[in-house]
Parts: C-alpha cells; sequence; structure tokens
C-alpha cells in the first residue's frame, strides 16, 4: 500500500473542500471495498478524508413523504430500518443479498453505490485494463467473460458494477443529494448518476471532482410486492450472476431492474410497460441490443427465468 | 493473557519472525520517526510518497493503548504485530475469509478492512477478551465440546462471529433468509448458516460449528 496522509473532516462542506485542495485524495467511509483496493496499489490516493463522522448516519422522513438516508448509514442499518423493511423491502432485500454480516457492519450507502467492479482483470494489475490504467486495453475482451456484462458495454470495458443495492436504488429512483467544494448542492437522479463505459470506463459516475454524497433520498413508497431475486454460485456471500429487482402492482403493473448484466445497474423505463405482457416482453425490451459473449450467453436465458419465477411468485399472492 | 499450551509459544515466536521479516520488507524503514499530527489537521507536508505515522488510542479488551502508527496499519496488524494479541487471525487478508473477525463497538468486522487510526476510542473485542482458558465464553466451550474445529485457524473468527450471530437475531436484525421481514427473526439452522457465511473454514467444521451455536443460542434463553 503507499503511503498517505489521514485527516478527519466535522462538515460535508469542509470533505470536500479537503478534496478540491488535495489532488489525489480519497473520502474513506467503510472503506471496505477501498482499502483492499489500496493493498493491490489500484487505488493509489495520496490523502484519505474520513467522513465518518459528519452526522450523516440518520434516515429522516422527506417532505414528499419518502426518506432520506444519510450517506453514511451502515448497510446492515438500512437493512434493518422498520421503515425500509415495510416500504421499500427491495432495498433491504437488496442489502442482504450482498456480502457478509461484516461487511454490511461496516459499509455505508454513499460506499456502496461507488464500489468498484470486481472484474478480475481489474483486479489483476499484471494486465492491462482501461478501468484501472486509461488507455491501456481490455484484458476481459477475448479472456474468461462469464462474469461480464452483456449489455451496455463497449470495446473499452464490459466490466459488470458488483452493488445490490444499487440495483434498488435504481428501480426505486432515488436521488443521491451531493455537495461540492464550492459549497453547492445538487440531487443527481439516479438514473443520471452512473455512466456506461464508453471510451472512458475510469469515469464510473458524473459525480464531480471534489464532489461528496451526502444523502440518498427515496420516493414516497410505491405499494405491491417487492423482489429481490439474486442468482449466484453459492447460497450466501457470492456476487450476482443476474439479479431481479421487481416491484408488483395488484393490477399486474410495476418495474424491473437487473443487475449483474451491464457496466450500472440496468434499468429502461420502456420495459416496465411490458409488465402485463409477461417476462419475455419485458426481458425483450430491457436486453434490446444486448451482445453476451460465448461465456455469458447463458445470462441471457437466466435474466428471463428469474423474472418468470418472481412475476409467478408474485402471482401467487 | 494465558498462554495455554508451550508447543503454541514455540511457534507462536517462529510466526513473529517470519512476520516482522514481512513487515521489514513492505514497510520503508523511519516510519516512526515521522509525526505529523493527527486527527483534525492534515497531516504536514512530508516528502511524496514517505510514510506518515499517527497518533491512535485504542480500547481493546477494555485495556486502553496510546498508539503511534503508520497511517496504512489494519486494525489486524495492529492486534497482532503491535499489541501481540494474536488469537485474532490473518487469513486472505481482503475481506473474503473472516478469519479477523473481532467485534467493534458490539458490531463484528473484518479487521483487515479497516484502518487502526480510524478507530480512535472505539471498543474493541478480541477473541483474548471473550475468554481465557481458565475461563473460557460459553461459545468457546461449546466450541470445543463440539469439535467446531479442525486446525483451528479459523476458530477465532468463528468464534467472534457466533457470539455476535445470537445478539444480531436478539436484536431483530435481518438476514437473506428471513421470511418475513416485519418479524423478528428465528434462531433457526437456516438463520445461523446464513449468518456464519462470512467465516470461511477450509477444514469443513461447519457442521460442529452450527450444532456449537445452537447449543449456546438454546443455553442462553433463545429457541433454535
Amino acid at each position: 500500500m503507499r503511503a498517505f496522509t489521514y485527516q478527519r473532516v466535522s462538515t460535508p462542506a469542509e470533505a470536500a473542500q479537503a478534496a478540491a485542495r488535495n489532488p489525489g485524495s480519497r473520502f474513506i467511509g467503510g472503506g471496505t471495498n477501498l482499502l483492499d483496493l489500496m493493498k493491490l496499489e489500484i487505488e493509489t490516493p495520496t490523502h484519505l478524508i474520513d467522513v465518518n463522522h459528519l452526522g450523516l448516519n440518520k434516515i429522516e422522513p422527506t417532505q414528499e413523504g419518502g426518506l432520506r438516508i444519510g450517506a453514511q448509514v451502515l448497510n446492515v442499518d438500512l437493512a434493518s430500518d422498520a421503515r425500509i423493511r415495510r416500504d421499500y423491502a427491495v432495498l433491504s432485500r437488496a442489502l442482504l443479498a450482498g456480502a457478509s454480516a461484516q461487511l454490511r457492519n461496516k459499509a455505508t450507502t454513499a460506499g456502496n453505490l461507488l464500489q468498484r467492479t470486481r472484474c478480475p482483470y481489474f483486479y489483476d494489475t499484471a494486465q492491462p485494463c482501461n478501468k484501472r490504467v486509461p488507455g491501456s486495453g481490455c484484458s476481459a475482451i477475448g479472456g474468461y467473460t462469464r462474469n461480464h456484462a452483456i449489455v451496455g458495454h463497449s470495446e473499452a470495458c464490459i466490466a459488470t458494477h458488483p452493488s445490490d443495492m444499487a440495483v434498488a436504488m435504481q428501480l426505486l429512483d432515488a436521488g443521491v443529494e451531493t455537495v461540492k467544494p464550492d459549497g453547492s448542492t445538487r440531487v443527481i437522479p439516479i438514473a443520471d448518476f452512473y455512466r456506461l463505459p464508453g471510451n472512458t470506463p475510469h469515469i464510473e459516475t458524473n459525480l464531480a471532482a471534489g464532489e461528496l454524497i451526502t444523502a440518498v433520498t427515496l420516493p414516497r413508497p410505491l405499494g405491491g410486492r417487492h423482489f429481490y431475486r439474486k442468482v449466484r454460485d453459492r447460497a450466501s456471500y457470492a456476487f450476482a450472476l443476474v439479479s431481479v429487482a421487481a416491484v408488483v402492482l395488484p393490477d399486474g403493473s410495476g418495474r424491473v431492474a437487473l443487475g449483474g448484466v451491464a457496466h450500472k445497474p440496468w434499468r429502461v423505463p420502456g420495459a416496465d410497460s411490458s409488465m402485463a405482457g409477461g417476462a419475455n416482453a419485458v426481458v425483450e425490451r430491457l436486453l434490446a441490443g444486448a451482445k453476451p459473449t460465448a461465456d455469458n450467453a447463458f445470462k441471457v436465458t437466466l435474466v428471463q427465468r428469474t423474472l418468470e419465477s418472481v412475476l409467478a411468485e408474485a402471482k401467487k399472492g | 493473557m494465558d498462554d495455554p499450551i508451550e508447543t503454541n509459544i514455540a511457534r507462536r515466536n517462529v510466526l513473529k519472525t517470519g512476520a516482522l521479516a514481512a513487515t521489514a520488507a513492505t514497510v520503508p524503514f523511519g516510519a516512526a520517526a515521522q509525526t505529523p499530527p493527527a486527527g483534525s489537521k492534515a497531516a504536514a507536508a512530508a516528502p511524496a510518497g514517505a510514510p506518515v505515522s499517527s497518533k491512535v488510542t485504542l480500547r481493546v479488551n477494555g485495556k486502553q493503548h496510546a498508539l503511534d502508527l503508520d497511517t496504512r496499519t489494519s486494525l489486524l496488524d495492529v492486534l497482532r504485530e503491535h499489541l501481540h494479541l494474536t488469537g485474532t487471525k490473518k487469513g486472505c487478508d481482503q475481506g473474503q475469509c473472516g478469519a479477523c473477525t473481532v467485534i467493534v463497538d458490539g458490531r463484528r468486522i473484518n479487521s483487515c478492512l479497516s484502518l487502526a487510526i480510524m478507530h480512535d476510542g472505539d471498543e474493541i473485542t478480541t477473541i483474548e477478551g471473550l475468554g481465557t482458558p481458565g475461563k473460557m465464553h460459553p461459545m468457546q466451550a461449546a466450541f470445543v465440546k463440539h469439535d467446531g474445529y479442525q486446525c483451528g485457524y479459523c476458530t477465532p473468527g468463528q468464534i467472534c462471529s457466533a457470539v455476535s450471530v445470537i445478539d444480531e437475531i436478539r436484536s431483530g436484525i435481518p438476514s437473506h433468509v428471513t421470511a418475513d421481514l416485519n418479524q423478528k427473526p428465528l434462531l433457526s439452522i437456516d438463520e445461523i448458516r446464513e449468518r456464519m457465511s462470512g467465516n470461511i473454514c477450509r477444514c469443513g467444521a461447519y457442521s460442529n460449528i452450527v450444532d456449537a451455536i445452537t447449543e449456546v443460542a438454546a443455553a442462553t434463553g433463545g429457541k433454535a
């Protein structure tokens, strides 16, 4: 691990200013992903800004009838919150399907959104990777791609986003509240938060330099039945091959988002209107233009069958 | 700390020599000589890439330790290499195996994926703080009784996790296998297995580990 200086800050504005003053700095929350990457020198910050003491660890009601989740709310506390369990069960389920209890006890809401891909070629510093070293090439393309993206990827990168929580946030139309070094704040709709890889897979979100996530907001509860169905190689503690997040309303309408298939949590708004037509109709639109490899073509079928299973369960009432 | 068995002491000394050699290879010398201010102020300008140290106070098993640490030191390494609490084990060092599990402010975490300097003032409990060979924690006694290990390397992490699992279920924290999110989770075998998935045992003592946890849960008032 490279040496770094360390700073504790006490307000979000102070954190963003510290980031602007120290090029090469990173915010650290739970650190469960960042430290792992620092040990491998994939992340090499020269300065760490500890954002665990900003008072951003509360979940509060919003005026619009939703919830505001502080950026530092731990994954365990978010999954366990009675309001989340009752009104946003898909989010609780997604969180509980991810990582281990030890990691959920440390990982934060903002950190979970910003965790990086687990593409093995990104992790292997002996091999080229456009996400790790821009312009160096993609070792995954032509490599072993069973876990890689089937839709929305580019010639530069076929990595997937690893988060379960972010898939539920995408489904729920969450908003990402931030503060910039100049003190200005904004809300980024989650649909505009993540980027497709294109030619710049190293730029994963639309956050500006030094911009700090302060909260994630949820709109009013949707009602209906909530599902997060994750398919993986082990029954627990593994990343998704594919995952399906869905809310199904009593009239059969609803919405669907996918994990494990793209560079970001995958949702195609137009696909939701096909819910009444069944899983095939939805998947046709969700995965339109999909370009799987020979190794991961099974994911197309797996998405279809997983959604089929979710819709069948929803019908059982 | 009681050292239970003499052969263990010998083995530890051998390991310690190896660990120091490894430290020397990865952490440049002179780390201790640099002491920029810690805490709220940014560290003073040091030559780019030079090691930086920072002061921190850790409370481990009820005892306070004032330390001056390289900022890179993980909680795991400070426990093992600085405080010589070698019960906590280094397995994968990347959060996958759970051998380094300790309890911080009542919650289990992977100590390998946490910086020591970020635990200023935190209450840390390691396997040494749960019980001693002469006065074992009920979970330690149950692991012995049910043979919940073979080589024993993952055991301290398994036991710290197991103690936390019972607390987590009792405090109503749901899991992936909790059928109804709006009900209190059950102290069932399925729940225990799911909640222990962050602790790997390569010897495969899982069924005995579940037996040990089940017995402690039942003996301390829960239903298993």
